[in-house]
């Protein structure tokens, strides 16, 4: 099976508070990394290779720092990498996005696509855009994958923890939903190996593709004014416990 | 304006929640607008969901097919392309069905795609501006979404305020006939409910509840003592399921269990609108997280900014002292 695993570098929000300053974040405050949802989408393709056959590209559409995301998902065991760069591509939105991929998915010979459920700065959408640009069935919140002869069963889930298990033709796209396997650990010596792996980079004149004009546009970032808010308790981390413990008595918090 | 859409989720005869909160959207943000429903699925619960929604919407578009049975997005997504007039704006939950149907269907229809809106203010022109959130909930923005060759919009559950006031003698137009013929390359076999586990956190008057601020899965054994000396169910956001370390009955949230505790201690959650959408009932909410700015802080009754690795082994303590 020939895998093609959409990947991103975004802020890390789990690692760092985003900052807005003047309708904008912060760059010299943000910590990248690859989006959480994109290492479980990798973990699988491998998995599926490992049982299956065949190998595991990793694409991106980003700038020449977008570089060392690869290189983290290739040394976590993906066989190749692919960066889409090229300065028409800043900007672009989910649909913009969605062009670039499905042209490199066009000039390469592939039987599923995985990207993603979600990034943290994303909207949930270049899967599903991607799937219907390329006219391939699609699948999101995917957290079990079983390859059966030339299709695949694939569960989603959905709400209230059920899931929905169906089939779907191949070649496809799906979307990952955290969960559906452990992302391997990725150590030094793996990251050294693939350090001057030299990666392919293709820009708009060698994938044949302009993105299309963005129809929803960010105007701002901006923190939304604290609601009711909490009631803020400060302390001591003594204090702070002792506090806590008479609240939750005369809340019913301890039996 | 006479071609706004709402995506009628329904099930065992009953609308869900969401259709009457479109509805409520559809008057907010496009105000004039006489939006029609779209209602598709087979037999009596269609027609009884259809009847539902005409005490609401003027016009009510049944697809009746048994293949629609069950809301299949490689059905529906074609099945939309091929019914709606061009420019059409379609407002869809923003539910696990909206997330799968939605950016596809904006693609097939040439139109924008606008997701999980939290707000939004009347559209002006060929401009919709609406209120987005980005990094669970840490930062939101505005956005500008142009109409001008149709919309597709996914509403965030909760967001905009149902529209409950039945006032339409709505009409249930029947175009099943337009839907004949569908096929789809993905479809659906089963569902399959969770598993039960040993504890039910839906039925615990008293949750502590941990996110992935506990860092390590060393440190569970932490809040595991903190649970134990208050007389309370452990239950914990989603990153610890799926590093598996507490086991998935245990999840609070939208993928997971609905609790409806009296008294909710949060550890190092950051309050994502998916963990947070499990908690009903209003409880007694404690937030501890190190960062001051967490949006688990606007939903708390009472907020500490601290590490929870200290504040919790000292509470545990002055609890077992007495
Ligand atoms: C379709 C879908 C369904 C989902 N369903 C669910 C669901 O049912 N339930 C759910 O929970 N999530 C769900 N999620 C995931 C959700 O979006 C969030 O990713 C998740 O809730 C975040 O969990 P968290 O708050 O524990 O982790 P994070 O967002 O990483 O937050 C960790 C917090 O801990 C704080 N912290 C770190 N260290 C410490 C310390 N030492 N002391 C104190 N605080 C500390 C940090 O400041 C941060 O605020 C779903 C996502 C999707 C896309």
């Amino acid at each position: 099976m020939e895998i093609l695993v959409c990947v991103k570098r975004v802020p890390d929000a789990a690692e760092n508070e985003i900052v807005v300053e003047g309708g904008a974040l912060r760059a010299d405050d943000l910590v990248y990394s690859v989006n959480e949802w994109d290492n479980y989408a990798v973990e699988e393709a491998i998995q599926i290779v490992e049982r299956e056959g065949g190998s595991v590209t990793v694409v991106t559409v980003g700038d020449g720092d977008s570089e060392e995301v690869l290189r983290r998902e290739m040394a976590m065991g993906a066989n190749q990498g692919l960066l889409l760069s090229d300065p028409a591509f800043a900007g672009a939105d989910g649909l913009g996005l969605a062009t670039i991929l499905a042209a490199a998915v066009r000039k390469g010979t592939y039987d599923l696509v995985l990207t993603g459920a979600l990034a943290d700065d994303g909207a949930a959408q270049v899967g599903g855009m991607l799937a219907a640009l390329l006219d391939w069935p699609f699948a999101s919140l995917v957290n079990s994958i079983e390859v059966k002869g030339g299709l695949l069963r694939v569960g989603r889930e959905i709400e209230g923890g059920t899931q929905e298990v169906s089939e779907i033709d191949l070649p496809c796209v799906l979307s990952i939903q955290t969960g559906i396997n452990e992302p391997r650990y990725v150590g030094l010596r793996g990251i050294r190996k693939v350090a001057s792996v030299e990666l392919p980079v293709l820009d708009a004149a060698a994938l044949g593709v302009a993105p299309p004009p963005a129809r929803v546009r960010r105007v701002d970032y901006f923190v939304p004014p604290a609601g009711a808010g909490a009631d803020m308790l400060t302390g001591t981390t003594a204090e702070l416990a002792g506090q806590l413990v008479g609240l939750l008595k005369a809340k019913g918090g301890l039996k | 304006m006479d071609n706004v859409f709402a995506f009628l989720a329904h099930a065992g005869g009953r609308l869900d929640d969401s259709a009457l909160e479109l509805l409520g959207a559809a008057r907010a943000l496009f105000p004039g607008a006489a939006p029609i429903a779209l209602a598709a699925g087979s037999g009596a619960s269609l027609d009884a969901a259809c009847q539902e929604a005409a005490a609401s919407f003027a016009e009510v578009w049944k697809f009746d097919q048994e293949a629609l049975a069950y809301p299949n997005a490689e059905l529906l997504r074609p099945l939309l392309a091929r019914v709606l007039p061009p420019g059409a704006i379609v407002l869809l939950p923003h539910s696990t069905l909206g997330m799968d149907l939605g950016p596809g269907l904006s693609v097939k229809l040439g139109a924008a795609y606008l997701p999980d809106v939290v707000d939004g203010a009347a559209a002006a022109g060929t401009t919709l501006e609406a209120v987005r959130q980005e990094f669970g909930g840490q930062v939101s923005s505005h956005v500008a979404c142009d109409l001008s060759a149709g919309a597709v919009v996914t509403l965030r559950s909760g967001a905009f305020k149902a529209d409950a006031s039945r006032s339409a003698a709505g009409r249930v137009v029947d175009r099943s006939a337009e839907a004949a013929g569908l096929t789809a390359r993905r479809r659906f076999l089963e569902r399959v409910q969770a598993e039960a586990g040993d504890i039910d956190i839906t039925r615990e008057e008293v949750l502590v509840s941990v996110g992935r601020g506990i860092g390590d899965k060393e440190n569970i054994a932490l809040v595991e003592e903190l649970a134990e000396a208050m007389g309370a169910a452990l239950c914990c956001s989603r990153p610890i399921v799926d590093a598996k370390w507490l086991e998935k009955p245990r999840q609070v949230g939208t993928s997971g269990q609905t609790v409806k505790p009296k008294v909710y201690l949060a550890l190092g959650i950051s309050g994502s609108f998916q963990h947070l959408g499990g908690i009903k009932g209003n409880p007694f909410l404690v937030a501890v997280n190190k960062n001051p700015k967490a949006p688990i802080f606007q939903a708390a009754s009472v907020g500490i900014v601290a590490d929870l690795l200290e504040l919790v082994p000292e509470l545990t303590e002055r609890i077992r002292k007495g």
